[in-house]
């Protein structure tokens, strides 16, 4: 009953903050919509000038092609050679197609003729999809005039995207977002709460009432467990009726992984919390050393196998990056458990680890 | 008056068992591990090949692609579903199915089909996976025609030769964008935190009130808690500079000075907001959220890590209040391109802006009395 | 002889909760002036609003001749604040406040290290001098916390319940030191439950639900109620509060 009563007063001192509880709820929402409408790696509304000394039907066609795609805009006709330059320096282009001299009748008669795609590759992603991009297009064009000519060994692919046909970013992200906050919620805020109390002094208070320090702690993270349960669900709840993200997998395993996290975060932040001894250190620490690694090292943004393989062995040891993998399979591609079964096991032995070494640092502080 | 604030907070940082520390390993951490991980760089795309055919194009073909040194191939399996496991085990990105009668088809009908599968999760892998895969194809089907065309001497066939070129950054090393945009995430989450923590500690600990009791303006106080953050800012700038040149060999194309006259402002920037959180929040838990919540919001609004002009309309408009913005534009335009101050006056007034209006917001949420 | 304090009329509310109820009072220049009352009467917030840290919610008055409501910061120039909870900088050591306290009030630089060295002679703290402030026993603190708050020589100094949690021998020193203080002329404007150090001052005020319910020196308080200590007048005062709160 005592122990009630202590989670009750825990409940009650963060109800009574309407900022972090506004913040707390309203941080999921704000970045599931800026991810799901704001953010993407996709390359759009290019801004593309043209050179085009031939101005014949071959260029012609094209250039209404690469108008005509949702990657491109045209935003002007550049009529000599120093345009060029100062388009990039200006930053008035991102990409400049140069036609070569007398296109359709070089290409049509000698068969041959040139396209120079420069490229602004200050952004060195956007550089390389933009070229690849317009050399599809280029290329569907030439495709096009063999079908014509019925020129043999014609290759025709075709492109099927699995899983995400629209190949919204949203999919990438949703998982992510769940990490983040969790992270932040039960690692970070609990730190800092249970540090608060060493700070002010009152944990002291705490220790020697006749509540054993687990049911302290246990009080302590409740409210944190609740707000983050809460952000679970509004996260789904978002994606699926906002972003159009379903749950393809089984719900029960999908809540099953984020219980398995949610614990391991919490437990995270109990073992900051027993090692800082301030605040400011507690913040920092769990700043640097929990949230830009996972928002960096998890997958969340970029994908881990780019890393070098350093990065990808302390990757390993970030609980979210496991998280988001599993969340990806379950909730996404709509894997059964047994494919998960690995990032399970990984977060549990975590959760192990954990507890063992919050148990060893809460007896040494005591004695 | 102020000089005695300012030698008390230098010492309190100096003192901390943490912040020093915080100073010179952050920008490490920053300039050494980030780059190398905020990458979309596309490398080793994870291939699978079905092979019906068996034939010698369909082998030639497989070939062809893995000696692009583009794909990497994880396995060549006989049926679809086969292949399908292999993506959904995450082992592959693409499959390339090349179905029975590919060969015949070729050499009887004059043309054939492909399927290629890509796992869209990760869209631009396999955007830009299925375009590279596309194009060796292509190059394939070249390939045979000339092969037949020397034997048999048909009509030539139309060649559109197509030349990349990448200006700024030549080698595409995302490194090059990424450091210095890290840097100013570096500075962000410096020069943001350390004042945003500093008035809220003081009012846990008490001390503001006796501060309060003293004749100091709230000017001057808030000038004393600006002042060393905006040292900090230099230091921590002037290490990931040298960092940057010591490590990727990366040296700005323009003036280290437009930079530096740039990042003065910012830092005054980020400190106001952040004394302004300070000022209305009573805990730092409450501080610290509200500075994590706007600050992930500016980060990822910035064009950090995906272009601002992908954005939809209404992202972009909201996109112009955020300060985040302006100063990676700028990064990335001294860095890379050479601009010079001229080059960027709007991005300096916006800044500017962003700056006297903060900071006054800090001097006036300030409360001596309440 | 000018006042150090006067006030009229008094009040603060905090929403529906009147704190302070329509006090009025004075203090002379170079009195030690007690404010008693049981916790949660009253005291620190009238003490909050002397110091100009606590806006008022009507009545005026004036502290080291300069208007409450309109000089808020004037009157900050001229008093010494010590407040109930220790509020030096602990990372800071002590030559260190005392520097940036007497650097805030002007001060000149010159005189600082001299007087610093003066101040700790007086109070036999010379060993003290470059500690860090959060390793100081409690008694240190408070005599510390008092020093630096008459350092620049202030017209009055408000002090928060300046002696709680410490020994008496400690207090007593502590109120040598107040005595010292005043004998410079400077006023003394001190809150405290601890009724014999009431004794010690010059006047007390009785604040009771807000309202200055006795004010007059100790030894006319206890003719009045006809007791032989303070803490027979205080224990009067609230057992006549008690009976007109039931009676209502």
């Amino acid at each position: 009953m005592m122990f009630l009563s202590f989670v009750k007063k825990e409940f009650l001192h963060i109800f009574r903050d309407p900022r972090t509880m506004l913040i707390t709820l309203g941080m999921p929402v704000a970045q599931i919509i800026l991810f799901g409408f704001a953010i993407t790696t996709e390359v759009k509304n290019v801004r593309m000038a043209v050179f085009d000394p031939s101005h014949d039907i071959s260029t012609q066609r094209i250039i209404s092609r690469m108008q005509a795609s949702e990657y491109f805009d045209m935003t002007q006709v550049l009529h000599t050679a120093d345009d060029i330059n100062s388009a990039f320096n200006k930053g008035k282009a991102e990409l400049v197609a140069v036609f070569s001299d007398r296109f359709d009748e070089n290409l049509l008669r000698a068969g041959k003729a040139s396209v120079q795609l420069i490229a602004d590759a200050t952004d060195p992603n956007q550089a390389a999809m933009l070229t690849a991009y317009a050399s599809n297009i280029i290329a569907d064009y030439r495709q096009e005039l063999l079908r014509e000519h019925r020129i043999p060994f014609l290759i025709e692919p075709e492109i099927q995207m699995l899983y995400n046909p629209q190949m919204k970013s949203a999919y990438n992200f949703v998982p992510g977002v769940m990490g983040l906050i969790l992270t932040l919620i039960c690692a970070m805020m609990t730190s800092i709460a249970i540090v608060r109390e060493k700070e002010v002094g009152t944990m002291e208070a705490l220790l020697v009432s006749p509540l054993r320090p687990v049911w302290i702690i246990l009080a302590k993270v409740a409210p944190y467990f609740t707000l983050s349960i809460v952000n679970i669900i509004s996260i789904l709840l978002l994606s699926v009726f906002v972003l159009d993200v379903p749950v393809s997998g089984s719900m029960f395993w999908l809540a099953v992984v984020a219980l398995m996290f949610i614990i391991v975060a919490l437990l995270l932040g109990i073992v900051i919390s027993s090692v800082a001894t301030t605040q400011v250190t507690a913040m920092l620490a769990s700043g640097m050393l929990l949230m830009m690694p996972v928002l960096l090292l998890s997958g969340m943004i970029f994908p881990i196998e780019n890393m070098p393989v350093i990065l990808q062995w302390i990757s390993n040891i970030i609980p979210a990056r496991w998280f988001i993998t599993a969340v990806r399979k379950v909730m996404i591609e709509g894997l059964g458990v047994s494919y998960v079964a690995k990032e399970l096991a990984i977060l549990a032995g975590m959760a192990v680890f954990l507890i063992a070494v919050s148990v060893k640092t809460f007896k040494i502080r005591l004695s | 008056m102020l000089r005695f604030l300012i030698e008390k907070e230098f010492k309190q940082i100096i003192r901390h068992p943490f912040i020093p520390k915080l100073i010179f390993v952050f920008p490490c951490m920053v300039m050494l591990v980030f780059p190398w991980a905020a990458t979309f760089e596309i490398r080793d795309v994870n291939l699978s090949i079905v092979d019906s055919d068996r034939s010698t194009y369909s082998t030639r073909l497989a070939q062809k692609i893995v000696s692009s040194g583009y794909f990497r191939l994880t396995d060549v399996s006989s049926t679809y579903p086969e292949a399908l496991q292999s993506i959904e085990n995450h082992i592959s990105d693409l499959v390339l199915t090349i179905g029975q009668g590919f060969e015949r088809d070729l050499v009887r009908e004059g043309s054939a089909k492909l399927m290629i599968a890509a796992n869209s999760v990760n869209g631009t892998k396999s955007g830009m996976g299925s375009s590279y895969l596309s194009a060796i194809i292509r190059d394939f089907a070249d390939d045979l025609r000339s092969e037949q065309g020397q034997m048999q001497g048909a009509e030539a066939v139309p060649v559109i030769h197509i030349a990349p070129q990448y200006r700024f950054n030549p080698h595409l090393d995302y490194k090059v964008y990424m450091a210095p945009a890290l840097m100013v995430i570096l500075l962000t989450l410096l020069c943001g935190f350390l004042p945003a923590l500093s008035i809220v500690s003081e009012k846990e600990a008490g001390t503001i009130e006796q501060m309060n009791v003293t004749p100091v303006s709230k000017f001057r106080f808030i000038l004393a808690k600006l002042i060393p953050c905006w040292l900090i800012g230099f230091v921590a700038l002037s290490l990931s500079f040298g960092l940057a040149a010591l490590i990727y060999h990366l040296f700005p194309a323009g003036s280290l000075l437009t930079i530096y006259c740039f990042a003065s402002i910012f830092v005054l920037v980020v400190s106001g907001f952040g004394l302004v959180v300070s000022n209305y929040s009573a805990t730092m838990q409450q501080a610290m959220f509200v500075m994590m919540f706007f600050l992930i919001l500016f980060i990822l609004m910035s064009g950090l890590f995906t272009p601002v002009r992908s954005m939809p309309a209404w992202a972009q408009t909201i996109t112009a209040i955020n300060p985040l913005r302006y100063f990676i534009e700028m990064m990335r335009m001294v860095y890379l391109k050479g601009s010079a101050l001229a080059d960027m006056g709007f991005q300096m007034i916006a800044l500017a802006v962003f700056a006297v209006f903060f900071n006054l917001w800090a001097v006036f949420s300030y409360k001596k009395t309440n | 002889m000018k006042k150090a304090i006067e006030v009229e009329n008094l009040t603060k509310r905090f929403g529906s909760f009147t704190a302070v109820n329509a006090i009025s009072f004075d203090v002379a220049q170079g009195e030690i002036f007690g404010f008693l009352g049981a916790n949660g009467a009253g005291k620190t917030t009238a003490m909050r609003m002397l110091c100009g840290l606590s806006r008022p919610t009507s009545g005026k008055g004036a502290v080291a001749g300069f208007d409450m409501i309109r000089q808020p910061e004037e009157i900050k120039r001229h008093i010494g604040y010590m407040s109930q909870r220790f509020s030096l900088y602990e990372d800071l050591a002590v030559w260190e406040n005392i520097r940036l306290f007497a650097g805030i009030y002007g001060v000149p630089e010159k005189e600082i290290a001299p007087r610093t060295d003066g101040m700790l002679a007086r109070i036999g703290f010379e060993s003290g001098r470059n500690t860090r402030v959060k390793e100081l026993p409690l008694g240190w603190k408070q005599k510390l916390s008092f020093a630096v708050a008459i350092f620049h020589e202030p017209k009055i100094v408000f002090l928060d319940e300046p002696t709680g949690g410490v020994d008496p021998l400690t207090r007593r020193r502590f109120w040598e030191m107040i005595y010292d203080a005043a004998d410079r002329g400077i006023s003394v404007f001190v809150t405290t439950h601890y009724m014999d150090e009431a004794e010690y001052c010059n006047r007390v005020s009785i604040m009771v639900d807000g309202r200055i319910d006795a004010l007059d020196t100790p030894k006319n308080l206890k003719q009045q109620f006809g007791v032989r200590s303070m803490d027979e007048v205080f224990h009067r005062l609230a057992r006549e509060n008690a009976l007109t709160s039931n009676a209502n």
